[in-house]
């Protein structure tokens, strides 16, 4: 865990999640600026659009915008959601924050929550993490003794309070609609959309959904305004984000950095590669996200707009870096694994989709594959794109797309051959466990 | 409205509508396996993937709502690519085994893959197999053909109103399955295997007995609740093989409940009567209708010659024709006799002579919609009238209010607002409560009959809130139940929910036992009118010489078996019309004449709101029985009655309904001249609470396998609420007898929380309760 920002910053203490340490970290000084000043709503809003700040959850919707579509005036309940589901393959920032800094994410949410006037909000956290759902609950309790959190925050008329609900570990869950469901205690199956949630969320009610991050980034933007997050990062892409680096390089681990920050900085700040062996491949925003070529992604600045040029996303800012000893077909395959058994059935092309992609994938690393197997991935996964309710069906495609075609010649080989391009003695070698 | 285009056709639709729905204003076809017009939106299949301008991908017709001035493409190019994709994943996993498939010839998925499906499947990998699901004895399952639509889960849900299925596991491993060692109870599980577009659900009775294509389907009507189901029955080589809702809006929708989609399986049965008996020195021996007819005509002239023609009566079934019970109150009416009827399970005659016309709905099906307030009065209300109940649970959803008082409550699987919970005698102390509290509450003053009655009483709590619930409405109802009009009192609940729907500024209304409860009366079927005589209660307490039964099984269909049969054993001539026989009656009947049961006559039923329904025969006579109507008529000429020179069954429905051949509105009336009413004694030993468990309600229904099979069909439980088990030193699970004045019955107690105090709910119409006489009255339970 290294930072050069603001949400892992000055972690060095051995109880930064308890309240006294955060308040002495400057915490909470933005909900007492907005209570003390009664800032409008309106005006935090505007705070969060200047701030350029993007959704940390994958989309990178831009997060003042989002705020701006909940209907404040709308009479009855209205509900915040922050979603620490964090199932992606690769994805592991939101854990550390909630474990070494949960009152970030609860000051945030407290902040949110009076911006767009909801009374209540939960945390969904991942249903693997037990002991980051212990911490967070304590971290509550923490909030609510000190009249943080419920009746009355800090002896104003604004009530708000927060949950936490600890789901059951299925990746779907971290879909948002599927996460409202899973919090109404049915079985998390994301709902059609529209409507969206911000007219029928949470038991049918107005709800805004954000990523753990992206709250964990509010504190800062009230407390220095906008403009200084802003000058974080680059224009349209406000601010510093955690990056989960993994895979083959020497020190694996959440690095928080300046968004325009070089690809290769981060790679060195992460030891660079194992063994010294050569950059093959690198998924730069989860598991999701297209894979790009090693020297496409050494051009790159880690930001939305420099990833998305180069044919990716910055998605969760999960970087899976792989060297020269992957096979990437097996590295697929394992991929399109994950996907057959996350999808949640309910809609046609991925129920069926998934586990055909999975079948076909597999049988080629088995040296089962057949001439026009390339083809028939690339029509089925056509043939899943944009048709489902959920982006779950575009993120098991995505990664089979991108791999057949930066790497085709690999799975040509192996269909040919009936066997993998770079060596098993190699992949061995490189997929040792590291021992530094 | 907006504005849009579909395929280059300009339409206006209102705001809110969805693609989908705009696209079949114009006839554009949108392939689709989960959309249902009754259903939730779903949007899980994808079939329906339409082009839209703008958008960058496809749209779901189904879950696309209409925006001003879209342009959407049903069949272009791009529209038609997500098509195929679609039906390609959908078949992939799916057996292709139509040749062996019940569904194979109307199947939504084969039909469509014809024009969207490839010809060779590029799936070569090994197709999932997915184990079948016990949903009970009428729905078949061959799960591995399923396609997840969720339709099945989403009636259940929604329109039963229970959810009995969920999609349960992930991915490709999901599965449609109920809750475990559970299985589908509803009474309207039926639909579900309509719902299902492929054959993944299909009706367990009919499996394997016919191909789609080989039948014939014919329109009917379900003889049996007071909606009066339009049906398709669907015949084979002249037997009716299935039996299938006839969309009808107005109606039963496109639902069916269980028993009239089932019931047509006791049709043939080995007790079906076939021929004409006649039992000749205590032998039944069978006989020709020549013969049988001049036997009953001999005998009734006889018996009007010695004891006049008051000794000779009539009881015919509310299940049968307009027409058939006309021609049979004809007869009696010929004969110069009044005692006719068809109010089988009644007990209050008091109102007959006073009645302004037939008691019926007050209000149309249609109109149950718009309600927002409703109090039922004495019913069992889901299981006796299931899709008007289906109904009212809709409302529901959109806002209606209901309150019910009744002695015993079942889940109906919609919320009640107040359920005030009262024994039998109590029932109109807690209406005169209500009427009180309305009084105290409101504008209208009450009329003076009701006055000592309101007097008598306290308002509580209960009545209260039914009274408040009642007032505050805008488009207000009260029903009473089949329960209600059977009550010892049901005079007085009549009158007093008449008034209380009066006060209410509301519409009152009774639901109505069986398919022509309302026709009975339209037929002159009562012993009030043109010549009058005793009813059915009077006719079995003081006992005739003859009997003319149609279409009845006594010991179960009428109000007190034990009195009946002591009067038809006592009786000179009893005489059965009778699609069946019935083995019971083989001691005091004594000519069995086989009529047709509704699939092999014509006729008419006049359904609670007072809507005329035709119907034909769809299939032959079983061998020499004749559809009753035409007995009765040959019966009124072998008697020399006159008048019976009926051409055709239409012409007896012209005769009484005129040529409109519907019901003139003004014979419909739920009025009655009501005398004073007084306080009803308290009763204060245990009172039984006799229900008509669904499937026990008619005698086809009775016959049929599958119905009987069903959890609705269970032997009958002496039910009593925990607090008067306590007091009787009783448990769930003992063994007891029930005794009442007339006789006696063994049954096993169970704990039933929706029970009044001190009753003991034990359903009628079963061979293990009829000796208990009456269905209403004091009991005594004693465990053995
Ligand atoms: C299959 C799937 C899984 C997702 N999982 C997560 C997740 O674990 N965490 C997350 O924050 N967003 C996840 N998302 C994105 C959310 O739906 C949503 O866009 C996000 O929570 C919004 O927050 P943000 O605007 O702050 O990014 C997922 C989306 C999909 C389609
Ligand atoms: S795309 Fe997959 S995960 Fe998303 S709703 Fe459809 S089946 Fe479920
Ligand atoms: S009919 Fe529209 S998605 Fe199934």
């Amino acid at each position: 865990m290294s930072s050069q920002g603001i949400i892992l910053a000055d972690l060095d203490g051995d109880r930064t999640w308890r309240l006294a340490d955060y308040v002495k970290r400057g915490g909470y000084e933005a909900l007492k600026k907005i209570i003390a000043e009664k800032i409008p709503a309106d005006e935090i809003i505007g705070e969060v659009k200047k701030s350029g700040l993007r959704g940390r959850g994958g989309a990178g919707f831009p997060t003042g915008l989002k705020w701006s579509f909940m209907p404040r005036a709308f009479p009855g309940a209205k509900y915040l959601a922050c979603n620490s589901d964090e199932g992606e393959p690769g994805t592991f920032k939101d854990r550390d924050i909630l474990r070494y800094n949960p009152h970030t994410v609860i000051e945030g949410m407290i902040i949110a929550g009076y911006a767009m006037g909801c009374e209540r909000g939960y945390n969904y956290i991942h249903g693997e993490i037990f002991e980051v759902y212990d911490r967070f609950e304590e971290a509550l309790a923490e909030a609510r003794e000190a009249g943080l959190l419920g009746r009355n925050i800090l002896g104003s008329d604004f009530s708000f309070d927060l949950f936490a609900h600890h789901g059951y570990g299925a990746y779907i869950c971290g879909e948002e609609t599927a996460l409202l469901e899973s919090i109404e205690g049915k079985k998390g199956q994301p709902r059609f959309k529209p409507p969206f949630p911000a007219s029928f969320g949470l038991y049918g009610k107005p709800t805004t959904i954000n990523n753990t991050e992206t709250f964990a980034s509010i504190p800062y933007i009230i407390r220095e305004g906008g403009d200084a997050f802003l000058a974080l990062g680059k224009p349209n892409n406000g601010g510093t984000k955690l990056f989960s680096v993994s895979g083959h390089v020497n020190k694996p681990g959440n690095y928080e950095i300046p968004l325009g920050t070089p690809f290769s900085v981060l790679l060195e700040m992460a030891g660079g590669i194992r063994g010294g062996r050569k950059l093959k491949a690198v998924i730069p925003g989860g598991s999701s996200a297209p894979v790009l070529p090693g020297a496409v992604m050494m051009d790159c600045t880690m930001d939305y707009d420099s990833i998305s040029k180069a044919g990716s996303m910055l998605g969760s800012g999960a970087v899976i870096v792989m060297d020269e000893s992957t096979c990437m077909v097996k590295a697929l395959e394992r991929l399109s694994y994950f996907y057959f058994e996350e999808s949640c059935g309910q809609c046609t092309p991925c129920r069926e989709g998934t586990g055909w992609l999975y079948r076909v994938v597999h049988r080629i690393e088995n040296g089962l594959g057949r001439p026009d197997d390339l083809d028939l991935l690339n029509s089925v996964t056509a043939n899943i794109m944009g048709r489902t309710i959920c982006a779950l069906g575009d993120a098991a495609s995505m990664p089979v797309q991108s791999f057949v075609k930066h790497f085709g010649d690999e799975f040509a080989f192996h269909i040919e051959h009936k066997k993998c391009l770079v060596p098993p003695q190699v992949q061995y070698e490189g997929s040792k466990i590291y021992v530094a | 409205m907006l504005e849009i285009e579909i395929d280059g056709k300009q339409l206006q639709v209102s705001d809110g509508s969805t693609v989908m729905e705009a696209a079949a204003t114009v006839g554009a076809y949108v392939p689709h396996f989960c959309y249902h017009k009754k259903l939730s939106i779903a949007a899980n299949c994808r079939m329906c993937l339409v082009q839209v301008e703008k958008a960058p991908k496809p749209l779901p017709a189904c879950a696309t709502p209409v925006t001003n001035g879209m342009k959407v493409w049903t069949h272009s190019e791009q529209a038609v690519k997500a098509q195929k994709g679609v039906m390609e994943f959908l078949l992939i996993n799916h057996p292709l085994d139509c040749p062996v498939c019940d569904q194979g010839g109307e199947c939504q998925l084969q039909d469509l893959s014809v024009g969207y499906g490839g010809a060779q499947s590029r799936y070569e990998e090994e197709k999932r197999v997915v184990g079948n699901k016990n949903l009970g004895p009428l729905v078949s399952t061959d799960m591995t053909r399923c396609i997840n639509c969720t339709r099945c889960v989403r009636f259940t849900t929604e329109i039963a109103g229970l959810m009995e299925l969920g999609q349960a596991f992930r991915g490709e491993h999901a599965e449609i399955m109920p809750f475990v060692e559970k299985t589908v109870d509803s009474e309207l599980s039926g639909n579900i295997i309509d719902l299902c577009p492929v054959g993944a659900l299909t009706s367990k009775p009919f499996r394997f007995a016919a191909r789609a294509w080989e039948m014939s389907r014919r329109k009917s009507i379900s003889p049996h609740d007071s909606l009066g189901s339009n049906l398709i029955v669907q015949v084979k080589h002249d037997v009716v093989k299935r039996v299938l809702p006839l969309e009808n809006e107005a109606v039963n929708e496109c639902w069916l409940s269980d028993k009239d989609r089932f019931s047509y399986e006791g049709l043939n049965g080995e007790d079906r009567l076939k021929r004409p008996m006649v039992k000749q020195g205590g032998a039944w021996i069978e006989t020709d209708w020549q013969t049988a007819m001049d036997y009953v005509v001999r005998g009734l002239k006889g018996i009007r010659a010695d004891h006049g023609p008051e000794s000779i009566g009539a009881l015919g079934s509310p299940h049968s024709t307009l027409e058939e019970l006309f021609l049979l109150q004809s007869v009696v009416r010929g004969l110069g006799s009044g005692n006719v009827d068809f109010r089988l399970r009644q007990s209050d005659f008091s109102a007959d002579g006073r009645m302004k016309g037939a008691p019926w709905l007050g209000m149309s099906v249609s109109e149950i919609a718009g309600l927002d307030r409703l109090l039922i009065v004495g019913s069992f209300f889901r299981k006796d009238h299931p899709l008007v109940a289906q109904r009212v649970r809709q409302a529901v959803k959109k806002g209606l209010k209901v309150s019910a008082i009744n002695p015993a409550f079942d889940d109906w699987q919609f919320a009640l607002q107040n359920q005030l919970c009262v024994s039998p005698s109590e029932m109109s102390a807690a209406l005169a409560k209500v009427l009180k509290a309305l009084v105290e509450q409101g504008s209208a003053a009450l009329s003076p009959e009701f006055q000592a009655l309101v007097d008598s009483v306290q308002v509580d709590e209960q009545a209260l809130a039914i009274a408040r619930s009642l007032g505050s409405g805008r488009r207000v109802a009260v029903w009473m139940g089949n329960y209600a009009v059977q009550h010892q009192d049901g005079v007085a609940l009549h009158a007093l929910a008449s008034e209380i729907a009066r006060l209410s500024g509301g519409r009152f209304g009774v639901l109505g036992e069986a398919a022509n409860s309302v026709g009975g009366y339209l037929a002159g079927a009562v012993p009030f009118g043109a010549v009058s005589g005793k009813n059915a209660s009077e006719m079995l307490s003081t006992p005739l010489k003859a009997y003319v039964l149609l279409g009845i099984e006594p010991e179960f269909d009428l109000r007190d078996a034990v009195a009946a049969r002591k009067a038809f054993g006592a009786a000179e001539m009893v005489v059965m019309l009778s699609a069946f026989k019935f083995e019971e009656a083989l001691g005091y009947a004594d000519v069995m004449l086989p009529v047709s049961p509704f699939t092999e006559t014509g006729g008419a039923f006049v359904n609670c709101e007072g809507r005329t329904q035709s119907f034909h025969p769809v299939v032959k006579n079983t061998g020499d029985s004749r559809p009753a109507w035409k007995v009765l008529r040959v019966l009124g000429e072998a008697l020399g009655l006159g008048n019976f020179d009926y051409e055709s069954v239409d012409a007896v429905r012209a005769q009484i309904l005129g040529a409109s051949g519907s019901v003139d509105p003004f014979r419909l009336s739920n009025d009655i001249d009501i005398e004073p009413l007084n306080p009803a004694g308290v009763s204060q030993g245990l009172q039984r609470v006799a229900d008509i468990p669904i499937h026990f309600a008619d005698p086809l229904v009775r016959r049929s396998a599958p119905l009987q099979a069903t959890k609705d069909s269970e032997a009958p439980f002496a039910r009593i609420s925990p607090a008067t088990l306590k007091t009787l030193g009783l448990n769930a699970g003992d063994k007891v007898v029930v005794r009442s004045v007339s006789g006696s019955a063994t049954v096993v107690v169970s704990e039933d929380e929706g029970v009044a105090a001190g009753c003991v709910r034990l359903a009628a119409a079963h061979s293990s309760t009829w000796a208990l006489g009456s269905l209403n009255g004091e009991v005594s339970v004693e465990r053995i």
